[in-house]
């Protein structure tokens, strides 16, 4: 069985009749159950809960405080190659932009690893642009094992590899697997991604449990909130989660919530308000409060440390998102970012807040 | 009163172990141990960041504490085995907080892959410490494997929803007779109180202390239920009765037993 087969399940499910009947007595029950069903977790996510949003902020504190306490995990991305063969309506690395593109080598990856390991960060996640040709599994795995001298835990965001690729770089040394399905609804997905091999649904979506089926440590997923509505999307992301978790219990999960950013030919996806943001963010802590919940600094460091106390456990810290961005400034940005923060501002900014960061959370054993 | 707890040979006055997740700020750790009077301190040897000033957790804990690293993050007994030997190695000392859990929902110690851990470990002359779903036979293959103490769980950890296993936490005080350490679960004082009572010869806090609004404060209160709690048990509490009884009893100068 496939989550696909659950996904079909529950496309049936008739969000704006759930979401028109929520009632105030409703979500105070909900919030004060100790444990909530699907049908809860939709109703958490009508916009008829929003005048609710206090206490569902209040019961989603409680919960994070209970199962992660006021510490946060901090990390950052290092971008190694972002050649791409596919064509992704919302992304830089498309293929047909005509962009300066960037491939580090060895040496170069060595470098980029020394300098970001001065901040004293000890968890990296390694990203490369959907290009298996440029990037080959070969290449992300020798990236990995120079990494690892650098760094106690590294993850992959990479395009979705087959589940004997997946071994293989556990075998190197990652410890985590972030790949978001980007968008769950079908169609939607086939308008977004016009070209490329991620244009195979199916097998991004079962690219998950692939991880998981070799015992990775730590697997985060997540859809990139605007490309459809985004309600129903938070929905089956948290499904793929508890289905990922109710088969998998050993996996650590977690989630991302990406917003889209305006960038060159985004201009017509739609924007998701800070209030939204939130209520996802709640709604997603109450039905699922031992998932993690990871925060880039696609959101302002003003916004990250307002979502500290509502449940925030993972951050990313000095941050570049082009190819190379820490020995030089020649690549092209895959999304702009909003907290410049460096690694020093951040913790400033969670100390402040009253949360410790942390940034080793993990080894290699 | 000569009341000592003695593991792996040495003597523990304090009788509040605590943990040092979950808080605000590391500098909290050291001024909770010290409002505590705790001696056995356990920390995830996963979390330990040996290369950078002030980010080392060890640096917090006062020299004349107990090291107590955990094999947090251990899904398995190898696993565990791996973390052990690096604590040791990295110079935390001989002891060690066997925590193997390959369920990330209810967070549940694996009891199978603890006995085996603790056998490698204790034959390699490590102070073993497991941490357990509380069951006899569990308890007593532990003692064979070489454990130090026993450490039941109250009720899923984190959770601070008190003695819930209170049955089965009695029935390995009173079989096993190596010390006996609740852990996990406990959220209030009077939660710590209650395992003392019942003849634990320790607990370990964390998550009640570290989440409380003023964990400084709460650490004290803890340590005083703990001393109230030892004190009660070793005083031999009067026995709980399902019916009234009167405390001057009426009918006992006559020769036959009347009810």
């Amino acid at each position: 069985m496939s989550f696909f087969e659950e996904y079909k399940k529950n496309e049936k499910v008739d969000f704006e009749l759930v979401f028109s009947k929520v009632s105030e007595y409703e979500i105070k029950r909900i919030v004060n159950k100790e444990r909530i069903n699907k049908e809860d977790f939709i109703k958490l996510l009508s916009p008829k809960a929003k005048p609710f949003l206090g206490i569902m902020a209040k019961k989603a504190q409680e919960l994070s405080l209970k199962h992660f306490g006021k510490s946060v995990v901090l990390y950052t991305p290092i971008y190694i190659s972002d050649y791409c063969s596919n064509k992704c309506s919302y992304c830089t690395f498309n293929q047909s932009n005509n962009i300066k593109r960037r491939k580090l080598s060895y040496q170069e990856i060595e470098l980029e690893a020394k300098k970001i390991s001065k901040s004293g960060l000890k968890h990296i996640l390694l990203l490369t642009g959907g290009s298996r040709k440029v990037s080959s599994v070969a290449y992300v795995i020798e990236a990995v094992k120079i990494l690892k001298k650098y760094f106690d835990s590294v993850s992959i965001e990479i395009y979705a590899l087959h589940q004997f690729e997946y071994k293989k770089l556990i075998e190197a040394g990652i410890d985590g697997v972030t790949i978001y399905q980007e968008v769950y609804n079908q169609e939607r997905y086939m308008e977004v991604h016009l070209a490329g091999p991620k244009r195979d649904y199916l097998f991004r979506i079962d690219a998950p449990e692939r991880a998981c089926k070799e015992k990775i440590n730590k697997m985060n997923i997540g859809v990139l909130m605007g490309l459809y509505d985004f309600r129903k999307e938070i929905f089956f992301t948290a499904l793929h989660g508890k289905y990922l978790n109710d088969k998998y219990p050993d996996v650590e999960m977690s989630f991302s919530l990406p917003r889209i950013r305006k960038f060159k030919g985004t201009e017509n996806f739609d924007s998701i308000s800070d209030i939204d943001f939130v209520q996802m963010l709640a709604a997603l802590r109450i039905y699922l409060p031992y998932f993690s919940i990871n925060i880039s600094t696609r959101e302002s460091n003003e916004f990250r440390r307002n979502l500290l106390p509502i449940g925030v456990n993972k951050m990313s810290a000095g941050v570049s998102t082009a190819v190379g961005g820490h020995i030089d400034n020649d690549g092209e940005p895959q999304f702009e970012i909003d907290d410049y923060g460096s690694v020093e501002m951040v913790k400033e900014m969670i100390n402040e807040a009253g949360f410790q960061p942390i940034l080793k959370d993990w080894f290699s054993i | 009163m000569n009341d000592k707890l003695i593991i792996g040979g040495k003597v523990i006055k304090s009788r509040l172990f605590i943990g040092t997740g979950k808080y605000a700020s590391k500098k909290l750790v050291s001024q909770v141990i010290e409002s505590s009077n705790s001696e056995v301190i356990t920390m995830a040897l996963r979390r330990v960041d040996f290369d950078n000033k002030n980010e080392n957790i060890i640096d917090f804990i006062p020299k004349v504490c107990t090291l107590l690293p955990n094999t947090s993050g251990a899904r398995n007994a190898e696993e565990a085995v791996r973390i052990a030997r690096l604590a040791r190695a990295t110079g935390c000392g001989n002891w060690i907080k066997i925590e193997i859990i390959s369920d990330t929902k209810y967070l549940l110690p694996d009891n199978m892959e603890t006995i085996k851990a603790t056998k490698i470990l204790s034959d390699e002359g490590f102070v073993v410490l497991p941490y357990m779903n509380p069951d006899l036979y569990t308890a007593r293959r532990l003692v064979e494997a070489g454990a130090a103490t026993i450490m039941p769980l109250g009720s899923p950890i984190g959770t601070n929803k008190g003695i819930k296993t209170e049955e089965m936490i009695k029935i390995i005080i009173e079989e096993i007779d190596i010390p006996i350490i609740v852990d996990a679960g406990i959220g209030k004082p009077s939660d710590a109180c209650i395992a003392m009572e019942l003849g634990a010869d320790a607990v370990l806090v964390n998550t009640a202390i570290a989440t409380s609004e003023n964990p400084i404060e709460m650490a004290k209160a803890f340590s005083l239920a703990v001393e109230a709690g030892r004190l009660a048990y070793l005083s031999k509490m009067g026995a709980k009765s399902e019916i009234a009884r009167a405390s001057s009893p009426l009918t006992d100068f006559l020769s036959e037993d009347v009810n």
